[in-house]
């Protein structure tokens, strides 16, 4: 107990900690794959033509983006059992998370559309498109490339949100990192192994985002 | 809302912790920013690699397993902060690898004229930041930091989870007193939303005055 950095101790907190890896890296995930929804929806509701949905939708973005994750996870936790909906926590954290990032998607999503040029939307027009066609083929393809590195910074930002989750008893790895390191009283290992699994886990996304990118951009 | 007014004190002392732990640790975070994003802008290496690392480092992990190393790791390591330190240390080396990343961005985007006019001058290094460069950068800049002090305004409800009593704190606290949580839970979101729009108001105050009698590229 008396070094510094004990390799044989990292080594006995490695399961529980890869374990907590596994849940990080789903809750980042299922995170993700909502808050694309979600940012879908929201921004459906900020362009709709009647006033008071893209009122109610303007709104509810600047509430998701304004107020903190960790007490929207706490209202999601402890207000939805009192309405009659019981959820596991850990999709109560992919939830919060899906709605606090779709804020964020849908702004990106903005933008990517606004960045297709004017012409291309009468072009669609004077072909005789129709409105699922046209997005099929046309807008989205071009709309989706500018969108990936707004999109891949929402999935690394997520993924580093995803220890406020501990704080509703979601299994992941900052949760068993200190989980670990209460029962030992040896926080050294698991809380710097946790910040270094991190650390890697971005920079692999952001490896990805990158490769994703490159393949996208060739057909531009 | 007889509830809130009676745990009312609970709540003050949440909101001042909260504006507390936000000015301290922005300023640290802006010092910081500065600093680290001229050290990353330098051409010379011998600056440029520390701050890159830096930089990395603390955008790469999460800022709750930042938090969590100052808090629980730091005391086996022989130093003693108090949780107060712990917040604002981890929260303004966190922001203020963030915000590095506007100073760079932003003094890349002074136009190169401008610093062949300082050399052509005969400006020296310090005189060019501080007279030409910097002023015009900081007006860019400005609506990057206030997006910033936004994400770090709900961050600091992160240091609930190392025992400060901040607004997230109270919060969970009155929750467990009082056994009801949609109230409580929706009045800290709506004084959440008050801090930040308060803030992103002041910052936009703060920008029309930097950019009084100026025009520059990227600010209308």
């Amino acid at each position: 107990m008396t070094e510094l950095f004990s390799w044989d101790f990292a080594l006995e907190v490695m399961p529980p900690l890869l374990r907590g890896a596994v849940v990080t890296f789903l809750a980042t995930v299922g995170g993700f794959a909502a808050s694309l929804i979600v940012g879908g929806v929201l921004l459906g509701f900020c362009r709709s033509s009647a006033a008071p949905i893209a009122l109610f939708g303007r709104s509810l973005v600047e509430l998701l983006r304004s107020t903190p994750l960790l007490i929207q996870i706490y209202f999601l936790f402890f207000v939805l059992p009192e309405t009659g909906i019981v959820l596991d926590p850990v999709v109560t954290g992919i939830v919060a998370l899906g709605l606090y990032h779709g804020a964020y998607v849908a702004e990106a999503y903005r933008a990517g559309f606004d960045s297709i040029p004017r012409g291309q939307w009468d072009a669609v027009e004077s072909l005789r498109f129709s409105r699922y066609a046209a997005l099929r083929h046309l807008i989205l393809p071009q709309a989706i490339i500018p969108l990936i590195p707004a999109l891949g910074n929402t999935f690394i930002t997520m993924l580093k949100d995803t220890p406020i989750l501990a704080a509703i008893t979601v299994p992941e790895m900052m949760f068993e990192a200190n989980d670990v390191g209460s029962q030992s009283f040896r926080y050294i290992e698991p809380i710097t192994l946790a910040a270094i699994g991190y650390l890697i886990m971005s920079c692999i996304a952001a490896s990805f985002i990158h490769l994703l990118q490159n393949n996208l951009g060739r057909y531009k | 809302m007889a509830l809130i007014w009676q745990y009312r004190f609970d709540f003050l002392i949440g909101i001042l912790w909260t504006l507390k732990l936000s000015v301290m640790s922005a300023a640290l975070a802006f010092v910081l920013s500065i600093f680290a994003g001229i050290c990353r802008a330098s051409r010379n290496s011998f600056v440029r690699i520390p701050a890159s690392i830096y930089v990395e480092f603390f955008r790469g992990t999460s800022a709750l397993a930042q938090l969590f190393w100052l808090f629980y790791v730091l005391p086996y390591l022989g130093v003693n902060l108090s949780p107060t330190q712990c917040a604002t240390l981890g929260l303004g080396l966190c922001f203020g690898a963030y915000g590095a990343e506007v100073v760079r961005g932003c003094i890349d985007a002074v136009p190169k004229d401008q610093i062949d006019a300082a050399a052509a001058l005969n400006f020296s290094w310090f005189h060019t930041m501080r007279i030409v460069i910097l002023p015009e950068a900081l007006i860019m800049m400005m609506p990057l930091f206030a997006n910033l002090l936004i994400e770090l305004i709900k961050a600091t409800s992160l240091v609930s989870l190392i025992t400060i009593p901040d607004l997230t704190f109270q919060a969970k606290a009155i929750i467990s007193k009082s056994y009801s949580s949609g109230n409580v839970l929706l009045v800290t979101l709506a004084i959440y939303l008050a801090i930040s729009l308060a803030a992103s108001t002041g910052m936009k105050r703060i920008e029309t005055a930097l950019s009084h009698g100026r025009v520059v590229r990227g600010v209308r």
